[in-house]
């Protein structure tokens, strides 16, 4: 199991990647108490077949790796969601694309954390199958909020290609600054909890 | 910091542009690549791209190339990342944290010595799938 939400969506937007979309949308809806995530692409898609196999930890297609036994995004993520009172739906089809959407209780206390949600903005964003990926990031609480979209294309054509080390700190900076903007709007309970859970070695 | 607007990115790139012209080219050619397939997110891949990435960024190096790769078939020495500096044999490290991470671009990128006691030679035989046509 991954240890923060991020590290779980980090982990399956790749799937979308892999699946030779060239349009991936992500939305990450955050309340005081809760996060719906959905991940639409237009990749490949997947047979009934597959779908109703691919939550299963023991099931791999064997292609990526021959000899290995791989696979384990989806289902870490679908026994995460269930741990804490979320939801997981999958929804797909061949030659159209998938979709995924899943949403976590925030305040349950099988909640893993957040983790860091603009480095892994910044990871998918610079994957090297990413194509094209628009982002939609939005925090609602008691407090008020706010939202900031991000569009890989648009912030290649102010930085020029997501490939070395000093275009890709900008865009670090950039997607920070989005975020930080957004922590006014966290609530003080929430933010403690936050700050407990995430353990500053890792983070 | 407050929040940036895509203009304030774009001044803040030509300003760079204009530094990075005057310095000298330390992370020529050199490439950091970073495994993160399931297993290596699960041990922390994500945080050591981005202590990569704010090291490089506080040592002033803007020309390393820092991408992802999926499993490099390590998974139990994950993080796992390859080096590749030029004149250098390339090096796979594994079980790489933050700390790590750090200690490759003071060490390895700049100062062009490498770290052994992290040093994971090569992918495992079964993931290549034809080692330089041999």
């Amino acid at each position: 199991m991954h240890i923060c939400i991020d590290d779980y969506l980090l982990d399956i937007v790749q799937n979308s990647f892999e699946a030779g979309s060239s349009l991936v949308e992500l939305t990450f809806a955050e309340t005081g108490t809760k996060l719906f995530c959905e991940i639409r692409d237009n990749g490949k898609g997947m047979s009934a077949e597959i779908q109703r196999r691919v939550l299963d930890p023991f099931y791999s297609d064997g292609e990526k790796h021959k000899k290995r036994k791989v696979g384990l995004g989806l289902p870490f993520l679908s026994q995460a969601c269930d741990a804490c009172d979320g939801t997981f739906v999958l929804q797909s089809e061949e030659g159209i694309g998938t979709s995924v959407s899943f949403s976590f209780r925030l305040d349950h206390i099988d909640a893993p954390p957040m983790g860091n949600v603009a480095s892994t903005f910044l990871a998918l964003l610079s994957h090297p199958l990413c194509e094209e990926l628009v982002i939609e990031r939005s925090l609602e609480t008691g407090k008020g909020g706010d939202r900031y979209t991000l569009r890989k294309s648009e912030l290649e054509a102010v930085l020029g290609p997501f490939e070395t080390s000093g275009t890709l700190a900008l865009l670090r900076q950039y997607l920070s600054s989005q975020e930080e903007e957004l922590e006014q709007y966290r609530e003080e309970n929430l933010l403690d909890m936050h700050r407990r859970n995430t353990s500053p070695s890792r983070q | 910091m407050a929040k940036m607007t895509l203009e304030e990115l774009r001044k803040l790139r030509e300003k760079k542009q204009n530094e990075i012209q005057k310095r000298d080219i330390e992370g020529k050619d050199a490439r950091i690549i970073v495994g993160m397939g399931t297993c290596g997110i699960a041990a922390g891949a994500k945080p050591v791209l981005d202590t990569f990435l704010e090291v490089l960024d506080e040592k002033k190096i803007d020309n390393v190339s820092v991408t992802q790769t999926g499993c490099m078939g390590l998974c139990y020495v994950e993080p796992t990342i390859e080096v590749i500096v030029p004149g250098m044999p390339d090096v796979i490290y594994g079980k790489v944290d933050v700390e790590t991470a750090r200690k490759i671009v003071e060490q390895h990128i700049i100062g062009k010595q490498l770290v052994t006691d992290h040093m994971f030679d090569r992918p495992a035989a079964d993931i290549i799938k034809k080692d330089g046509g041999k």
